[in-house]
């Protein structure tokens, strides 16, 4: 794969050097970072953290590997919860990234991997998403929106592209959430989590929806505190935690809260 | 050189017409008559077979077609053009299904043909198509379509329509007969489109070919023992509206 050979993996201590595959990981290409999607489909997605050891090539590019982004359905609608770090190998180029893409009023994008490829390709899509609404006289759904930015990048495939995006909205047939990447995946599912500290995440979120029934507040909390979590273990991921909620009527913006206040927040509780 | 293809063939004429797209919808009044009703909860597409010579094979060419599960068309006019655009249009239900995962509505799939019909009244070296055509179908939501597009690419929604030769003739019918009541039920729009159909129609029964669209079912094409049928309760129907008439007027 072309990226593999341009990024070199080190990744947190769960995972090994190079590109070993992992035992649950079907891995279709070696950028893997064994995560598999919700539903068992033993797809690998999130891509891991670039690094310059010295034994590659410089890597210029700054990529948003280190990142934990997580999105899930619930009963009312979709959660959208992501940090805000990036890093450049073991240094934090910036600690107030906006990973959250408004593609339009009722759709919402993830970013995680290469910034540019990802706001560039999203905000194509934002255009293609206006041109559809404009000809058919009715919003695109999350379906064939995930499906037009998927088919965008295919045709870029192995060219370098680094772009693991979540794409998520409400139409007419209910909350959508879809993941896409421009390896060509795309998956519909009720939960993802893309980066370094989604396995953190994913923990957080598996036990918190094990009550069917969330109220949005309660989903609200899960997402905040599941990013949290992976940003307090995974060093490529902090920052702040930006909260979106989908809903029949579109995203709203919930909050924006910095890692470090939660932090004390959820310690005064403990005691 | 003439592998350029340099030459417009549609050009405007000094007074503002498209000379081209006029003969061809000349072309398409030579048509064989088709007519289409839009129901309740049904949309009926019914067309004037024309004479089969002896040795031909009846079935050999059909002018109602499916263009997917639930949308069909029927044509007047070259039935090569047509088999084009039917062709070209097959592709995109299908081509829409795959990157937009869900089935056509029948204003998209009019639309994409009117487009194309209208791409070649404004291309080099190319000819409009000569045909009209008549597309039915019902939307996901189920409401039911039927939209007309002629040679020059425009297109419009109607409640019922008829192309073709006597096209004219039909339409009047429709416009007489054509009431909330009369499209009621499924049969009174089935027998609506047979009786306009044989205002034109030589011959009665023979000559008709009729297709039906059910909301959430496919094409059906009716076989020529139920057109019979129909046929004879329609002619049944007018002698006794006729019997009625009759003693009303000796006094």
């Amino acid at each position: 794969m072309a990226l593999a050979s341009v990024l070199q993996s080190e990744s947190v201590d769960f995972s090994n050097y190079g590109r070993q595959r992992r035992g649950f990981a079907s891995g279709l290409y070696e950028t893997e970072l064994g995560l598999e999607s919700v539903g068992g489909d033993s797809l690998s997605f999130a891509l891991r953290t670039s690094c310059s050891n010295g034994d590659g090539p410089d890597r210029k590019i700054e990529f948003l590997h280190g990142t934990t982004t997580l999105a899930f359905k619930f009963q009312h609608g979709v959660i959208v919860a992501v940090d805000s770090r990036a890093t450049a190998g073991s240094y934090i180029a910036s600690q107030t990234v906006k990973k959250v893409i408004e593609i339009n009023p009722y759709l919402l994008g993830t970013m995680a991997g290469g910034a540019a490829d990802c706001s560039f390709w999203e905000r194509l899509l934002a255009r293609q998403c206006r041109v559809y609404e404009l000809r058919n006289k009715e919003r695109i759904s999350v379906a064939a929106a995930s499906k037009l930015l998927a088919n965008m990048v295919y045709q870029y495939k192995g060219m370098g592209l680094s772009m693991g995006t979540m794409v998520c909205g409400w139409d007419k047939t209910g909350p959508g959430l879809y993941y896409v990447d421009s390896e060509g995946n795309r998956v519909c599912g009720d939960l993802f989590a893309v980066g370094s500290g989604s396995m953190y995440a994913y923990g957080i979120v598996d036990s918190g929806l094990k009550q069917k029934d969330l109220t949005v507040e309660e989903a609200c909390d899960l997402g905040r505190r599941a990013i949290y979590q992976a940003t307090y273990r995974d060093a490529y991921s902090g920052g702040q935690v930006n909260l979106y909620h989908v809903h029949s009527e579109g995203w709203t913006r919930v909050s924006q809260s910095d890692v470090l206040m939660l932090h004390q927040q959820y310690q005064s509780e403990k005691a | 050189m003439a592998a350029r293809y340099d030459r417009a063939i549609t050009v405007f004429s000094p007074d503002g017409h498209l000379f081209q797209v006029e003969y061809a919808q000349e072309a398409v009044k030579k048509g064989s008559t088709a007519v289409g009703i839009r129901g309740k909860d049904i949309v009926v597409l019914g067309v004037e077979k024309k004479s089969v010579a002896k040795l031909q094979e009846e079935r050999t060419v059909r002018k109602i077609c499916a263009l997917d599960d639930h949308v069909c068309m029927a044509f007047a006019g070259l039935t090569a053009d047509a088999r084009i655009v039917i062709n070209r249009a097959r592709v995109e239900c299908q081509s829409h299904r795959l990157t937009v995962e869900d089935p056509v509505t029948v204003e998209y799939i009019t639309r994409h043909i009117a487009t194309l019909k209208q791409r070649y009244t404004q291309s080099n070296g190319r000819r409009p198509f000569g045909i009209s055509a008549l597309i039915v179908g019902f939307d996901c939501d189920g409401t039911p379509r039927l939209y007309q597009t002629d040679p020059s690419g425009t297109y419009h929604a109607w409640k019922a329509n008829a192309i073709g030769r006597s096209a004219k003739t039909v339409r009047e019918f429709l416009e007489k007969n054509y009431t909330e009541e009369s499209i009621a039920t499924d049969n009174d729009a089935i027998k609506l489109a047979i009786k306009a159909l044989l205002e034109v129609v030589q011959s009665g029964g023979k000559n008709i070919e009729l297709a039906v669209i059910r909301r959430n079912q496919s094409l059906k094409l009716l076989e020529s023992k139920e057109i019979e049928t129909l046929v004879t309760e329609i002619e049944k129907e007018k002698e006794e509206e006729a019997e009625k008439k009759k003693p009303k007027k000796s006094t």
